[in-house]
């Protein structure tokens, strides 16, 4: 990896809970125009190759979308490639992207992620009857609820913490245009809502979306002449099994080791000093606090304290998902690479009303499966 | 007062119409589920064809096919039809103007509800099945979605695999069984073909596990969903058997809701012998064995 890469143009669709108006193929090129136009491209020609991610096949229905999107996405003559792990999809799919710049194999690449949640039922695709055992996991909620209630065990957690972190990721959500849920609440209100997967609250969860995202990782050579482009300082991708005897889910290892490797790369030593802002995955509130833990932005069990005073908030110490994060958007397999462009949106200074003053560096987390796969990347305004 | 007296009177005759070169030629059309308009001299394309427009000049007599589709440009809701209007349920008439169109024409659309109404909806004409060469050629007009449907469907066996198979074969028999991890020495429930730690199949021996163990944590599903065989509220929950290192999931019952915990001592509620088959749903659910609670260093190693 010898070859700087720079973020040079970031675009995303409008989200809401169902985008009628456009086919599947439309949907990536409203995304992947508005990329190209802020990366001051003018058509599919100037880019070299283009790697796509979205979330397993049963969630759409659509098996292989990577082949009939390719001339959706002006990939006709140039390599194509889909990425593939779960929820962090987008995380590694601009990992992988970034890795061809790096490389100096080329110096424009396009890359997007998307889902449709309209058009199928997540829901459905994770609760399968299979034979020989009884159909007990109720979705994503239904398999992380157990461990978020083992979270607030071990570390004995504030019970408002999720709701919390509910209130103020829709309140930035507020600050952010194209988020799906624009949504004013109260604490009170929050904690009044539904129990769906107890502890889990009906506000406490992410919606369902359609919506992609967009962007062009381009080598300093191509990136000469854009405004603020986003240098990629580190990338990561980790992977842990998910059955193993006495295997941490709460604060998984792969995480921790994720998060070590890419710090290491971005010289830093102490991300609560060193990282201006973060966006990272948080599908269920309860995860802000365990993954601040995890991520090293808190001592194990401490998460859920700097949730509680505040620190999280966009104005404060560390602020978490400006953007409203995955809790006001949730296109699933776009939800991991929006956070890694709002990152670089971030140390652009092209945030807007969602801005974190003087950004510098951010980091970008996406996680998938059974908490098993992890993707990260900090970007900084400076070059590496 | 004298009655007033009344009595039924009917008017009935069958008029006929010259149609005209025009509205003639566009109702033959329709026989053939042809729409066709009418180029006016400005240049506009009016839609059903008049032989003038609406300032009185004559139409230039060049017809042009139009698409049976259009979009409602305004309506009113009819919630109580006539028996001479066109659907014998609730309707909207609209004002519908076809693609290709400059002026709209009065039909019914067939919209079910009136919340489905909009103006700027898509619609498209619903023909007749048998052709009169009258306007009733066209019934209605039904409401255009840009959703289609494509069902999957996919159909599998599955097959469990030798270790998989013996354990289910054990359940059988009312028995669970574990396998040892060669490296780590952890017992797995099933056995594997290949554990998460050493990628080597569990050891040939099984080992016996009882049926009671710990609940370690759990949920209450509340939430419905499409394909779902329990009702809810349900707890699942995971349950380390004693003496195994990885937790099973199954339901917890036997109790309120409200009172299950976390490191409470279960055991397995097995269904009538005669009920049971391969499958771990020989056990209704886990219910609490009325022990104390395992401590939380005991099982925190599971969570």
């Amino acid at each position: 990896m010898s070859e700087r890469c720079a973020v040079i143009g970031i675009g995303q669709t409008k989200h809401s809970e169902s985008r009628k108006d456009v086919s599947l193929a439309g949907l990536l090129r409203e995304a992947a125009f508005r990329a190209l136009a802020d990366a001051g491209l003018e058509s599919f020609q100037d880019i070299d190759a283009v790697v796509i991610g979205t979330a397993p096949d049963m969630f759409e229905g659509v098996m292989m979308p990577e082949l009939f999107l390719a001339d959706a996405l002006g990939a006709v003559g140039k390599p194509i490639m889909r990425v593939h792990t779960a929820g962090s999809v987008g995380g590694s799919t601009a990992i992988v992207a970034s890795s061809l710049i790096q490389t100096g194999i080329h110096e424009r690449v396009l890359t997007l992620a998307f889902e449709k949640q309209s058009e199928s039922n997540a829901m459905w695709a994770l609760s399968p009857a299979i034979p020989f055992q009884p159909q007990l996991v109720a979705g994503a909620g239904g398999y992380f609820a157990p461990l978020i209630r083992a979270y607030i065990r071990r570390h004995d957690a504030h019970p408002d913490t999720g709701c919390v972190v509910a209130v103020k990721d829709r309140e930035h959500g507020l600050l952010n245009p194209y988020a799906h849920l624009h949504l004013k609440q109260t604490l009170e209100e929050v904690k009044a809502a539904p129990v769906l997967w107890d502890p889990i609250r009906y506000s406490e969860t992410c919606p369902s979306s359609d919506g992609a995202v967009a962007m062009v990782l381009a080598s300093e050579k191509a990136a000469q002449g854009i405004k603020n482009p986003a240098w990629v300082r580190g990338t990561s991708v980790r992977t842990e099994s998910t059955f193993r005897a006495h295997r941490d889910q709460i604060n998984p290892q792969a995480g921790k080791d994720c998060a070590k490797h890419v710090y290491a790369q971005a010289g830093i030593t102490n991300p609560y000093e060193e990282i201006d802002v973060a966006e990272i995955y948080v599908p269920f509130s309860w995860f802000e606090p365990m993954w601040l833990e995890n991520l090293g932005f808190a001592e194990e069990g401490q998460g859920w304290r700097l949730t509680m005073d505040g620190k999280t908030r966009l104005g404060a110490e560390m602020p978490i998902n400006p953007s409203g994060g995955v809790m006001c958007t949730n296109p699933i397999g776009a939800s991991g690479m929006l956070r890694f462009a709002e990152a670089a949106l971030q140390v652009r200074g092209m945030a807007g009303a969602h801005q974190v003053d003087g950004a510098k560096t951010a980091l970008g987390h996406a996680y998938g499966g059974g908490s098993q796969f992890f993707a990260m990347w900090v970007v900084s305004s400076e070059k590496p | 007062m004298t009655e007033r007296l009344s009595a039924p009177y009917r008017l009935h005759y069958a008029y006929t119409r010259s149609t005209g070169p025009v509205i003639g030629r566009f109702l033959d059309s329709l026989r053939d589920r042809v729409l066709e308009g009418i180029r006016a001299a400005d240049g506009r394309v009016l839609f059903p064809p008049t032989e003038y427009d609406e300032q009185g000049r004559a139409t230039t007599g060049e017809f042009v096919q139009l698409r049976p589709t259009g979009t409602v440009t305004s309506y009113t809701w009819v919630n109580e039809p006539r028996p001479t209007h066109p659907l014998d349920r609730p309707f909207a008439w609209a004002l519908i103007k076809l693609d290709g169109a400059d002026t709209a024409m009065v039909h019914a659309v067939d919209a079910g509800k009136e919340k489905a109404m909009k103006v700027g909806m898509r619609v498209r004409v619903r023909w007749a099945e048998k052709a009169t060469g009258t306007i009733r050629d066209i019934v209605c007009f039904d409401p255009i979605s840009p959703i289609i449907k494509t069902p999957v469907d996919l159909n599998y066996f599955v097959r469990p695999g030798e270790h998989q198979s013996q354990y289910l074969h054990a359940l059988a028999e009312g028995r669970f069984i574990g396998g040892r991890c060669r490296v780590t020495g952890r017992v797995y429930v099933p056995p594997r073909g290949a554990t998460p730690e050493s990628g080597l199949p569990t050891e040939d021996e099984v080992i016996d596990l009882p049926d009671t163990g710990v609940l370690t944590t759990f949920t209450v599903v509340r939430i419905p969903f499409e394909g779902q065989k329990l009702t809810p509220p349900y707890v699942f929950g995971a349950i380390v058997l004693d003496g195994a290192d990885v937790p099973i999931y199954h339901l917890v019952s036997g109790i309120p809701y409200e009172q299950i915990r976390m490191g409470m001592r279960v055991r397995a509620k097995w269904k009538p012998r005669e009920e049971w088959g391969t499958t771990l749903e020989n056990i209704e659910y886990f219910e609490p064995t009325g022990e104390p609670d395992a401590p939380f260093d005991s099982y925190a190693m599971h969570l």
